[in-house]
C-alpha cells in the first residue's frame, strides 16, 4: 500500500476516522442533494428549506430507531422485529397521558414531560414483559414472537373494544400539544396567535427571508429531534464502552464463552432488550405523537414499520452506532424522500405526460418503440417501485456486503486497543485482550 | 399405570413448570365453560369488592359452534397447506421464510387471472371454439367480445367474470393447475437467483433476504395488478345448503325442531375442502412410497452428513420448494375460492398465522403443519364463541398468543418434535 494518491487522500482518510466527522458530511451532503432538487424543482428559499427540513425530521427519527435497535441486534444479537410494536405503545402512551382532558379520545392531562417518561417506561415495561419469557429462545423464534407482539399490540389499540380509550381504527386524534408551540407561541392552539419572547426573534428572523411561521414551528422540533438523537448517540456510545456494553458484544460473539467468563448473559440479554424498548418508545413519541408527523394511527404501526427500520440498520452496518445513524439518515433520505422528488423533475423535464392506467397498457406501446407509456407508468408508481427497490437492495447486501454497506468495521468487545503494542519490550502480543473484561475479537 | 403414578407425575409437572399449569388450568376452564354455554347454564355475575367477575356460561346455540368448526376447518386446511411449504423449507434450509405468504400471493393472483381469461370468454367449450376458429376459420370467435387486458389483471367485475366453480368448473381447475405451477416456477428462480448463492449462510442472513424477496415480491404483484383489493369470485348461481335446517330434518324433533342459527355452506367451501384433502393424501403417498421422506429428514438432520452418504442434497432442496410452493399456490388459490376477496397482502396477512401453524405442528413435520394448520384455524374462528361483539377483533391474536404459549412451553411443537416428513 503505498503511492502518491495514497499520501494525498491520508488526511481525508484521518478526517473520516472520526465519526463526528463522518455524521456530519453525511447530512451536510443530504442537505446539499436535497437543496439542488429543490433548486432544480424550481423552489424558493423556503419551500428548499422546508423540504431539507422534512428530511432530516425524518433521518433524525428514524436513526433514533435504529440506533435503538442496534443495541439489541447489533450489541447483542437479539432479533427483535417488532420494533413498530414498541414505538406504537410509546406514541400511544403518552397521547393518552398528556392529552386534554376535553377532547375525544380524552386523554389525562399530565404534563408533557410526565407523559414521555411514561411512555418510555411503558415501552420499556412491555420490552420486559417480551423479554422475560422470550429471550430464552433461539434467535429465529423470538423473531416470530417479537413480530406476533408487536401485531397483538397494533390490534388491541386498533380494536373497537377500547375505542373510548385508544381511538380505535381512527386513531388518537386529540394528541398533546407540541412543545415547541408551547415555546414560541402564546396561545399554543393557533399558529397566527402572538407570539412569545423567543419566538418573536424567530419569527422576525424568518420572515427576513420570507420563511412562514410553520416552517420555523417545524425547524424547530426538528432541531430539539437532532438534539435528541445527539444525546441517544452519546448515550449509547458510553453504554457501549462501559463493560455493559462490552459483555453484550462478547454474548454477541459467543454467548457460551461469556457465560463461562462469569457473566449472566440472560440478565444482560434482558435489560438491552428493555433499554432498546425503550428507545424505540422514544422515537415513537418523536417521530408520531408530536412534531410535524404527528399522526397516532394503528396504521402507522404496521410491520412494514420494521422493516424499514431494519433495513436502515442493514445498510448501515449492525454493531455500530455511528453506522446506524448513517444508515438511518441514508435510508429516509435516498430511499424515502427522493424518490418523489426525483420523479416530478423527470416530468417535468422529458415532458412525460402519458398515464397508462396498467402495465399491459404500458408495455404494448414498446413494440412500435414508445417508451413514453412505460416511463409514464413507472414514474406513477414510484411509492411501489421504491420497495421493490428496497427488497432487491436487501438482497444484495445479504449476498454481497453482509456487514452493511458503511459498517465495514467491527466494534470489538475489549476495553483496549487490540492492535496497539502495550508490553514493554516492543513486541506485540495478545495478552492485552485477556484483561479486557470480555472476549477477544478478530 | 396406577393412579398414585399418576396424580405424582401431576404434581410433578405442577411444580416444573407452573406457568404451563395456568395454560392448562385457562383451557380447561374454556372448555367448562363452553359446556355451561352449550348447556344454557349461567353462572354470576360475581361481585368481588373491586370488580365483577363473570357472568360465566351463557346461552350459545350449538349450531353456531357448529358454524365456527366448520370456518375453522375451512380456513385450517388453507393454513395447513401452505404451512406444509413453510415447515419444510423451515426444516431443510433452515430459516424462517418471510416471503412464504408472498408466494401464497403470487399463486392466488397468477392462477385467478388464467381462470378469469377463461371464464370471462365463456369457459373451456367456447376456447376450444375459438381456436378452431382461429385454425381453420370455422365456428365462431369468442375473443372478440372478452376484453383480454380487463381480465387479465382482474378488473373485470367478479359478475361479469363469473368465475365461479358452478358457471365454469373448467376455469377454476385450470387455474388452481397454473397457480401450483406458476408458483413452483416462481420459487425455483428465486431460490436459483436469491438463496442458491447463500445457501450455507446462517439463518439469520437467510431469514433477512427472505424479507428483501418479500418485499420485491409483494410489490411487484401490487405494480402488475395494482394495490387495490377486490372480490374475486361470483356469487351467482353457487349453490349452498344451509346445514343447520337439514339437520333439523334428519334429526327427531326431541332432539333438534327448528334450528336457532344457521350454517351456510357453499359449494366452493366444499372443493377447498375436498381438493386440499386430495393433496395431502397425495403428498402423503408420496412421502411413503418414495425415498425422499427419508432424504429430506436426513438432510433436516445434517446436511453435510446427508451429502456424504450420497444423497443428491441440490435435487432434494428443489423438490423441497417445487412441494412446498406447489401446495402454497393451492392454498391461495383455494383461499381466494373460499373468501372471495384478493388483494397484494392477502398472503402476507396470513403468514404469521401460517408460522403458528408451523410452529404448532414442530418445525419439519408434514402431519403437524397440517394438523397445526387445523388447530390456529379453528382457534381464530371458534375463539370468536367467547369474543362477542367489540371483542371479535381479538380472533387473531389469540391465535398469535396461542403461538407464542407453544413456543415458551414446548417449543418443539404439540407432537414433541417427531419429525414425520
Amino acid at each position: 500500500m503505498s503511492g502518491t494518491s495514497d499520501d494525498l487522500l491520508e488526511p481525508l482518510r484521518k478526517l473520516l476516522a472520526f465519526d463526528a466527522a463522518k455524521v456530519a458530511l453525511m447530512f451536510l451532503g443530504i442537505w446539499v442533494l436535497f437543496y439542488a432538487l429543490g433548486d432544480l424543482r424550481g423552489f424558493d428559499l423556503a419551500g428548499s428549506i422546508s423540504l431539507i427540513r422534512r428530511v432530516t425530521f425524518l433521518a433524525a427519527v428514524y436513526a433514533i430507531a435504529v440506533l435503538a435497535l442496534n443495541i439489541q441486534w447489533g450489541y447483542a444479537g437479539l432479533f427483535n422485529i417488532g420494533v413498530a410494536g414498541f414505538m406504537a405503545v410509546g406514541a400511544y402512551t403518552v397521547a393518552m397521558l398528556s392529552s386534554p382532558a376535553s377532547g375525544t379520545p380524552s386523554g389525562l392531562g399530565l404534563p408533557l414531560p410526565v407523559g414521555i417518561i411514561g411512555g418510555i417506561l411503558a415501552a420499556t415495561i412491555i420490552g420486559l414483559v417480551t423479554a422475560l419469557p422470550a429471550l430464552r429462545l433461539k434467535a429465529d423464534y423470538l423473531a416470530i414472537v417479537t413480530v406476533a407482539i408487536s401485531e397483538i399490540i397494533r390490534i388491541t389499540y386498533n380494536a373497537p373494544a377500547f375505542s373510548d380509550i385508544t381511538g380505535g381504527a381512527s386513531g388518537f386524534d386529540n394528541l398533546p400539544t407540541n412543545p415547541v408551540r408551547t415555546l414560541l407561541l402564546t396561545e399554543p392552539g393557533s399558529v397566527i396567535s402572538e407570539p412569545t419572547a423567543v419566538g418573536q426573534v424567530l419569527f422576525s428572523f424568518a420572515e427576513g427571508y420570507n420563511i412562514g411561521r410553520l416552517t420555523v414551528l417545524n425547524g424547530v422540533y426538528t432541531f430539539g429531534t437532532l438534539l435528541v438523537l445527539l444525546l441517544v448517540y452519546l448515550l449509547l456510545e458510553r453504554a457501549g464502552k462501559a463493560p455493559f456494553g462490552r459483555v453484550l458484544k462478547a454474548i454477541r460473539e459467543d454467548e457460551v464463552a461469556a457465560r463461562s467468563l462469569g457473566k449472566d448473559t440472560q440478565n444482560f440479554k434482558v435489560r438491552a432488550f428493555a433499554l432498546g424498548c425503550g428507545l424505540m418508545g422514544l422515537a415513537g413519541i418523536l417521530w408520531y405523537a408530536m412534531g410535524p408527523r404527528a399522526s397516532v394511527v394503528p396504521t402507522n404501526f404496521r410491520p412494514e414499520l420494521t422493516f424499514y427500520i431494519f433495513i436502515a440498520l442493514i445498510i448501515g452496518g449492525a454493531g455500530s452506532n455511528t453506522g446506524s445513524i448513517l444508515g438511518g439518515a441514508l435510508f429516509a433520505s435516498i430511499l424515502f424522500e427522493a424518490p418523489p422528488v426525483v420523479r416530478n423533475l423527470v416530468r417535468e423535464w422529458f415532458n412525460v405526460s402519458a398515464n397508462p392506467a396498467n402495465m399491459i397498457e404500458a408495455l404494448v406501446p414498446l413494440a412500435s418503440g414508445n417508451f413514453d407509456p412505460l416511463a409514464g407508468f413507472l414514474l406513477a408508481n414510484i411509492d411501489t417501485l421504491r420497495f421493490i427497490g428496497i427488497g432487491v437492495l436487501l438482497v444484495i447486501l445479504v449476498q454481497r456486503r453482509p456487514e452493511g454497506l458503511l459498517g465495514a468495521r467491527k466494534e470489538t468487545a475489549a476495553a483496549v486497543d487490540l492492535t496497539e503494542d502495550t508490553r514493554p519490550g516492543g513486541r506485540r502480543s495478545s495478552d492485552v485482550a485477556a484483561d479486557g473484561g470480555g472476549e477477544t475479537s478478530e | 399405570m396406577d393412579t398414585e403414578h399418576a396424580v405424582d407425575r401431576g404434581v410433578q409437572f405442577l411444580r416444573g413448570s407452573p406457568g404451563a399449569t395456568v395454560v392448562v388450568a385457562f383451557g380447561l376452564f374454556l372448555f367448562v365453560d363452553l359446556l355451561a354455554k352449550l348447556a344454557g347454564v349461567t353462572v354470576g355475575p360475581f361481585d368481588l369488592s373491586l370488580m365483577s367477575l363473570g357472568p360465566f356460561g351463557g346461552d350459545v346455540p350449538f349450531e353456531r359452534v357448529l358454524g365456527f368448526i366448520w370456518n375453522g376447518v375451512v380456513i385450517g386446511l388453507v393454513i395447513g397447506l401452505a404451512s406444509i411449504g413453510l415447515s419444510l423449507t423451515y426444516s431443510i434450509l433452515n430459516f424462517a421464510n418471510f416471503a412464504h405468504g408472498d408466494y401464497l400471493t403470487a399463486g392466488a393472483f397468477s392462477g385467478w387471472a388464467v381462470a378469469y381469461i377463461i371464464a370471462g370468454i365463456g369457459g373451456a367449450y367456447k376456447i376450444g371454439e375459438t381456436a378452431v376458429y382461429l385454425l381453420t376459420g370455422l365456428g365462431r370467435d369468442s375473443l372478440q367480445n372478452a376484453d383480454l387486458v380487463q381480465l387479465v389483471l382482474l378488473r373485470t367485475p367478479p359478475l361479469d367474470a363469473g368465475a365461479n366453480i358452478w358457471l365454469s368448473p373448467a376455469a377454476v381447475v385450470i387455474g388452481l393447475v397454473f397457480a401450483v405451477a406458476l408458483t413452483i416456477l416462481i420459487s425455483l428462480a428465486l431460490d436459483r437467483v436469491v438463496y442458491r448463492p447463500i445457501r450455507n449462510a446462517d439463518g439469520i442472513s437467510l431469514l433477512i433476504a427472505s424479507i428483501g424477496v418479500a418485499f420485491g415480491l409483494r410489490y411487484l404483484i401490487a405494480l402488475v395488478f395494482g394495490n387495490r383489493r377486490r372480490i374475486v369470485t361470483s356469487p351467482e348461481g353457487l349453490p349452498s345448503v344451509n346445514v343447520a335446517q337439514v339437520l333439523a330434518d334428519i334429526l327427531p324433533d326431541a332432539i333438534l325442531s327448528t334450528p336457532r342459527a344457521p350454517i351456510i355452506v357453499d359449494l366452493h367451501e366444499v372443493t377447498l375442502v375436498a381438493v386440499a384433502v386430495v393433496l395431502m393424501l397425495g403428498l402423503h403417498v408420496l412421502l411413503q412410497q418414495t425415498k425422499l421422506g427419508k432424504a429430506m429428514r436426513a438432510m433436516a438432520d445434517n446436511r453435510a452428513l446427508a451429502q456424504v452418504t450420497g444423497i443428491p442434497t441440490e435435487h432434494v432442496i428443489r423438490t423441497t420448494w417445487i412441494i412446498g410452493a406447489g401446495l402454497t399456490g393451492a392454498a391461495g388459490f383455494l383461499l381466494v375460492l373460499s373468501q372471495g376477496g384478493l388483494g397484494f397482502t392477502t398472503g402476507w396477512r396470513l403468514l404469521l398465522l401460517i408460522f403458528a401453524a408451523v410452529i404448532m405442528g414442530g418445525i419439519g413435520s408434514i402431519y403437524g403443519a397440517i394438523a397445526g394448520g387445523l388447530i390456529i384455524g379453528l382457534a381464530s374462528r371458534v375463539s370468536l364463541i367467547w369474543l362477542q361483539g367489540d371483542l371479535s377483533a381479538f380472533a387473531q391474536p389469540t391465535a398469535f398468543a396461542l403461538m407464542i404459549l407453544i413456543l415458551l412451553f414446548r417449543p418443539s411443537g404439540i407432537f414433541g418434535g417427531v419429525k414425520t416428513a
